[in-house]
């Protein structure tokens, strides 16, 4: 779950590491209000969960509470990155003599937290990595222990800083370390991270990411920031999660519902390599079969699905369970596109015969072969609806 | 890690739902369950298992080689640590939506105590004709035969369909490794294949990738040096980027953990990658031909 910009930054405020000063904007007005109580040169900043926003053209500056105004009013209702601008950040511009990048995240290789540090600050930090790596210092921490400051220190100490902000940035590395604990980030980022004329050290900018299966634990904060919809998602996404289901809404034509992440990816690849195109992912293993009626009622809503392939291979659960659940479901919602079966696994058996008695259809022996066949319907079903319209 | 059927296994979860269906199919498969752990329910059994308030207690009556865990995702930090504190060598964490964080406190603890983790978010270990540790239809022998195919997997459900088109073409596994879906794992899919490579039943390796990570690439890295054939299939080519496609790990972001980027590495390294689990058995025939047909159940 990523976190806005301004919702970050209060989280960085709370452990100390300090941020431009300003607040957030939801209308003209109020941003003119907020670049006349700060005074000076302001910095505008659409709130939108995508990156790159600089070069999108979502932030701007005004030198005057009218110009201000008139910024906020060009960036409110945008669309950035697919996200529409419901909500800008107006900031006191800050003098820079250096841009920083600092972070802390999961890593995967030392399977613990990683602090990175650069002084190649403000600059894409992945084409950083991928073009001059050494620029960019690793410090892997023990997940059992606060982040050591000798072991900031030493780090810095590869970095070509200003001596006098060797200390200052000691404590921001500790306290990002210390937010990304308190909240179960996945990636706490500040970037840039400046030091400003003024010798003092400020986040311009954030990420802060938090791991959803971690949410559980820290609903107070949840509620605080205002709520945990994912701001990425369709209407009919945020629909399946209030459900529970892993649902992805894709532009294709041929619904897919098989079981487990893995299988279910698998299905999306086979439409798309036998020439079709995938409606969706989702997803129905563990007990999401009983869940079939909703999940289904959700895919089938969804506009311009030509055929439905059901693909369950059973592992962890039963595929005559999971069948048991997709066969009442079509029972009760009776679709009027034609529906095709590939089921293997843990009750196999049981799950085929359910599906010729109750459905009068035949499942195929193979996986390919009822994704061809998918494909094939949804392309059929396509011509003729074309004839209709003629 | 691989399992036999005379290593001793402790079941932490033993009388949930789950932890007690599971229990009845692993000793189906030959595994030897020896104690099973619920807190506040020792003294009763399950399946003839004997329950223990905690590995610990367990420990104390039993030795343990294996411990496979079946518990909610908040408790699972604390039922690993549990593990690890008793000494049990290798533990495979089941639970899908574990806190990163107490994963990798649980992989800390553990690579001190020098205790393997297989998992989380992994469906187990199979090795046919032996024992089952996890969820996996270790059981059903139309999918899973003795045989001297290796197979990694990060998916379940992917894995046991990889498993079937091999057993359906006449072959059998050697050992399925399910490794998990989560982008941090205690056995990454370089060390399972480490383990297949140094496997003297094991004659190929299927490598069943997904998008998301770089453990493909990494893998690659030690493939090239191989000398056992390895088949792999990269599930999610089509998934597009940013779109996190169930398993947490499964997610392309900023150029990294694409599909094309690990075919290309497996490619490189030696391996044949197909488009389509269907082929991964003619895959394996053509390889080589030093797959045989499975010894007789």
């Amino acid at each position: 779950m990523n976190l806005l910009e301004h919702q970050g930054k209060r989280l960085l405020k709370d452990v100390g590491v300090a941020t431009p000063e300003g607040g957030v904007a939801a209308s003209p007005a109020e941003a003119s209000d907020l670049a006349a109580t700060l005074g000076g040169r302001v910095v505008v900043k659409s709130q939108v969960p995508a990156g790159k926003r600089g070069k999108a053209g979502a932030i701007l500056f005004a030198d005057s509470p009218p110009e201000c105004e008139d910024v906020a009013r060009r960036l409110l209702g945008t669309t950035v990155g697919g996200h529409r601008v419901d909500l800008v950040i107006v900031e006191r511009a800050v003098p820079i003599s250096h841009e920083l990048y600092a972070a802390v995240l999961d890593d995967a290789t030392s399977k613990g937290p990683l602090v990175l540090f650069s002084t190649a600050g403000g600059m894409d930090i992945e084409e950083v990595n991928a073009t001059t790596p050494e620029r960019i210092l690793r410090l892997p921490v023990d997940i059992r222990r606060p982040l050591p400051p000798d072991a900031a220190r030493q780090l810095l100490a590869d970095a070509d800083l200003p001596p006098a902000a060797v200390p200052m940035l000691v404590d921001v590395l500790v306290a990002l370390y210390e937010l990304y604990r308190s909240v179960d980030a996945t990636l706490v980022e500040v970037n840039p991270l400046a030091l400003t004329e003024t010798s003092s050290c400020v986040a311009l900018d954030c990420k802060v990411s938090l791991d959803p299966g971690a949410l559980g634990r820290h609903e107070d904060l949840i509620r605080d920031l205002g709520g945990d919809q994912s701001l990425t998602e369709t209407e009919l996404e945020g629909a399946a999660r209030e459900l529970g289901l892993q649902f992805i809404e894709l532009d294709g034509d041929v619904g897919v519902l098989a079981n487990g992440a893995g299988l279910t990816m698998t299905t999306l690849d086979a439409v798309n390599h036998y020439g079709g195109r995938p409606a969706d992912f989702l997803e129905i293993g563990g007990d999401a079969y009983t869940k079939a009626t909703p999940a289904l009622r959700l895919l089938l809503g969804r506009s311009g699905i030509r055929s439905l392939l059901v693909n369950f291979c059973g592992a962890f659960a039963r595929t005559d369970v999971m069948t048991a659940g997709v066969v009442s479901a079509l029972e009760e919602l009776r679709p009027d596109i034609p529906v095709f079966f590939s089921i293997h696994g843990t009750g196999e058996d049981e799950a085929i015969r359910m599906v010729r008695e109750r459905l009068g259809l035949e499942p195929y022996d193979l996986m390919d072969d009822a994704v061809r066949a998918a494909v094939a319907a949804a392309g059929r079903t396509a011509s003729s609806d074309r004839e209709v319209v003629r | 890690m691989l399992v036999t059927g005379s290593e001793p296994v402790v079941v932490q979860g033993i009388t949930g739902r789950q932890g007690s269906f599971w229990t009845e199919r692993m000793l189906e498969c030959g595994t030897s369950i020896v104690a099973g752990v619920s807190p506040g329910k020792a003294g009763r059994t399950v399946a003839g298992v004997p329950v223990y308030d905690s590995v610990t207690d367990a420990a104390s009556e039993h030795p343990l080689g294996v411990s496979v865990l079946f518990v909610p995702p908040l408790a699972a930090k604390a039922a690993a640590l549990d593990a690890i504190g008793a000494g049990v060598p290798k533990i495979v964490l089941l639970t899908e939506h574990v806190p990163y964080h107490d994963v990798m406190e649980v992989l800390a603890e553990a690579r001190e105590r020098g205790t393997q983790v297989l998992g989380p978010n992994t469906a187990g270990l199979v090795v046919p004709g032996e024992a089952s540790v996890g969820i996996m239809p270790g059981f059903a022998t139309s999918i899973f035969r003795p045989g001297n195919v290796g197979v990694v997997s990060r998916s379940g459900s992917l894995g046991t369909l990889v498993a079937l088109q091999i057993a359906a073409a006449g072959l059998g596994q050697s050992a399925f490794i399910g490794i998990g879906g989560d982008p941090i794992l205690g056995t990454t899919t370089t060390d399972a294949v480490r383990i297949l490579d140094a496997d003297s039943r094991t004659d190929a390796v299927v490598l069943v990738g997904e998008i998301g990570g770089t453990m493909e690439e990494e893998a690659a890295a030690y493939i090239a040096g191989m000398d056992k054939p390895v088949v792999a299939f990269i599930a999610g080519r089509s998934a597009p980027p940013g779109r996190r496609m169930g398993h947490a790990g499964a997610i392309v972001t900023g150029g990294r953990g694409s599909g094309d980027s690990k075919v290309r590495a497996l490619t490189e390294a030696g391996a044949r990658v197909v488009d389509m689990p269907s082929q991964v058995a003619t895959a394996l025939a053509a390889h080589t031909s030093r797959i045989g047909p499975p010894p007789e159940p």
